[in-house]
């Protein structure tokens, strides 16, 4: 069964062709990445998908849902949770803090009731407590759980920032190069974890990556585009191999 | 140095989680109740004065210090709280029904502004702020029925429950009611998702969106609460000023509230706390110093604003966390001694931020 259905996306900017035609679909449960050069394109299919920008022509669907019918920060409310390329936490919140943001859309809002912090308050707040610790514990950021964002080294950030999708227990999670910038060893970490993220909570992970190591050991299916254009769609293995792909990154085939 | 063992989600919920804060905090709570025995009524109408300050600055900072949304506009509300309220008081309405009335509206205009200013950023929403107080000090200067226009409106006498609170002392412990049911109240927002969006909108609107926080409506929130808290300020002020003219909430007040707030320190309740206190007492002290230093300089034309622009200067050139920063630096200190390093505090430069597709 397919979750999601993305047809014939395209996005212009101005005459620059940032998405062309491009099509694929990922099924329930499975880890899809998208890789490419680059200015493939693959963070603006990202953005398509999380509504921050609005397509020239194409559709996406997850599930029954249109995604194009819905409002940017309703597309969390559908079960799509992100991750962002270049880490976009509350620098001057605190990782708890942070965490519970991700919970924003499951609690219940009210900002007169809040401003008394009328009875009902402090429960709610137990009980949310009580999934961002589980989050904590899988994410294993406990000792970091007061500081500031600001205070906290990159590969922290990082998985700060995936803690943060999962608060908001989505079935499909964008991630945006989830190993950038981290080491050999936080890129094992990042590995296990999206088995663990698939495997356990069954939520399904598209991702943009470049490592493709990392690609190679968790993705089920890739796709892989230049310049906007679709060029293969396959195992990690196939992709790897396909001729069109080796010329966008090496230049001639090899 | 204190190692807090948390046991329970509660002291991560509770406002005051040490045993320190309680101390302090108690501390000067019972200083302030018990203030009118020990304090003659000009230090008392200061303290009086300071207080109000205490809630402006904090309704300012709700906007500017937590949702991060400047504003040049905030005298304004001040000025429809404080009119609104003498003019639902002098046809009669109680002062308990008067004082959530005139909340209410004040929080509406706020919503009002915070609607068209929702789309706006920095520069466009700090001249947009400042267009509306325009908009504001001219309407209460000639809608002359109404508000008495230049020739200024009476304020009727603090009167609640048919008592006359004519007294300084009495007047006090009104402001003091409202100012720690204020503060009270902002610090449950910061403890909810309320005031998480709050955060949330200020240092990051993409990632909030995509995290299901309506950007719009949360600032539209935001300017409406922060308009009726100074709203409220307003209508303390109004006792104290026993006189309203459109001019006083004017630009140079809004500069004030906002130099207030980014002196006291940004981002935390203790900054407007800390803020006010800064802009009361700075006349006091200088009027004590007046009485010591020898004429050639006491009597100087404009020595309080230079020393008031010298000392804002200072904060933003050496201590750009405000005085709640340098507090909280001198806590640490304590905390942590003998430990505590100059580079305690010395933030890394923050990685790149994903804020060209806003």
């Amino acid at each position: 069964m397919s979750s999601l259905v993305v047809k014939n996306l395209a996005i212009e900017f101005g005459g620059v062709k940032a998405v062309d035609d491009v099509s694929f679909e990922v099924e329930q449960g499975e880890t899809f990445a998208i890789i490419g050069p680059n200015g493939a394109g693959k963070s603006t299919i990202f953005n398509l998908i999380s509504r921050i920008y609005e397509p020239s022509a194409g559709s996406i669907h997850y599930g029954e849902k249109n995604l194009l019918d819905v409002a940017p920060h309703r597309v969390i409310d559908t079960g799509i949770a992100r991750t962002f390329q270049n880490i976009d936490l509350f620098e001057q919140a605190t990782v708890l803090q942070n965490l519970l943001v991700g919970r924003h859309r499951r609690m219940s809002q009210n900002i007169l009731r809040d401003f008394v912090f009328f009875a009902g308050c402090r429960a709610r707040e137990r009980e949310h407590r009580r999934k961002v610790e589980d989050v904590i514990d899988l994410m294993e950021i406990a000792h970091y759980r007061d500081q500031l964002i600001s205070d906290l080294p990159y590969g922290a950030r990082k998985n700060v920032e995936l803690a943060r999708a999962l608060c908001a227990e989505p079935t499909l999670l964008l991630l945006d190069e989830p190993a950038s910038g981290l080491n050999q060893e936080e890129t094992d970490d990042v590995s296990f974890w999206l088995n663990d993220i698939k495997h356990d909570l069954g939520v399904t992970i598209v991702m943009v990556e470049h490592d493709m190591g990392l690609v190679g050991r968790v993705a089920d299916r890739v796709l892989a585009i230049n310049n906007g254009k679709f060029l293969s769609l396959g195992t990690p293995e196939e992709v790897r191999n396909d001729a069109a792909v080796q010329q966008a990154y090496l230049g001639t085939a090899a | 140095m204190q190692v807090i063992f948390k046991t329970s989600y509660n002291q991560d919920i509770n406002i005051l989680s040490k045993t320190g804060q309680y101390i302090r905090v108690t501390l000067l709570v019972l200083a302030m109740l018990t203030a009118p025995l020990y304090l003659d009524v000009y230090y008392l109408s200061e303290l009086g004065m300071l207080l109000v300050y205490v809630v402006a600055g904090v309704g300012l900072m709700i906007l500017t210090g937590f949702t991060g949304q400047v504003s040049f506009g905030h005298a304004a509300f001040l000025g429809i709280g404080a009119y609104c309220h003498s003019i639902l008081m002098s046809m009669g309405v109680p002062f308990f029904v008067s004082l959530p009335a005139t909340a209410l509206f004040s929080g509406l205009v706020g919503m009002l502004l915070g609607r068209s200013a929702s789309k706006m950023h920095g520069f466009y929403l700090a001249v947009a702020t400042l267009a509306f107080l325009i908009i504001v000090e001219t309407l209460i200067g000639e809608w002359t029925d109404v508000t008495g226009g230049y020739a200024g409106f009476s304020v009727p006498e603090l009167e609640i429950f048919g008592f006359y609170f004519v007294e300084m002392w009495q007047q006090y412990y009104v402001d003091l009611g409202v100012t720690l049911f204020v503060l009270w109240g902002t610090a449950n927002l910061l403890r909810s998702p309320s005031g998480r969006a709050f955060l949330a909108v200020r240092d990051s609107e993409l990632s909030a969106r995509s995290l299901g926080v309506n950007i719009e409506w949360v600032k539209i929130q935001s300017f409406g609460i922060s308009a009726a808290v100074t709203g409220v300020a307003g209508v303390l002020l109004a006792h104290h000023l026993l006189y309203l003219s459109p001019e006083t909430f004017g630009v140079l007040e809004s500069l004030k509230l906002l130099l207030m707030i980014v002196v006291g320190g940004l981002g935390s309740i203790l900054g407007a706390v800390f803020g006010a206190i800064f802009v009361s007492l700075l006349p006091v002290a200088l009027s004590i110093l007046r009485d010591v230093l020898p004429d050639e300089i006491s009597q100087q034309a404009g020595l309080e604003p230079m020393l008031f622009g010298f000392i804002i200067v200072i904060f933003v050139v050496f201590e750009p966390d405000g005085i709640s920063g340098r507090w909280r630096k001198l806590l640490h200190f304590f905390e942590t001694f003998p430990y505590y390093r100059k580079a305690s505090f010395v933030r890394q430069k923050s990685y790149l931020k994903t804020e060209r597709m806003r």
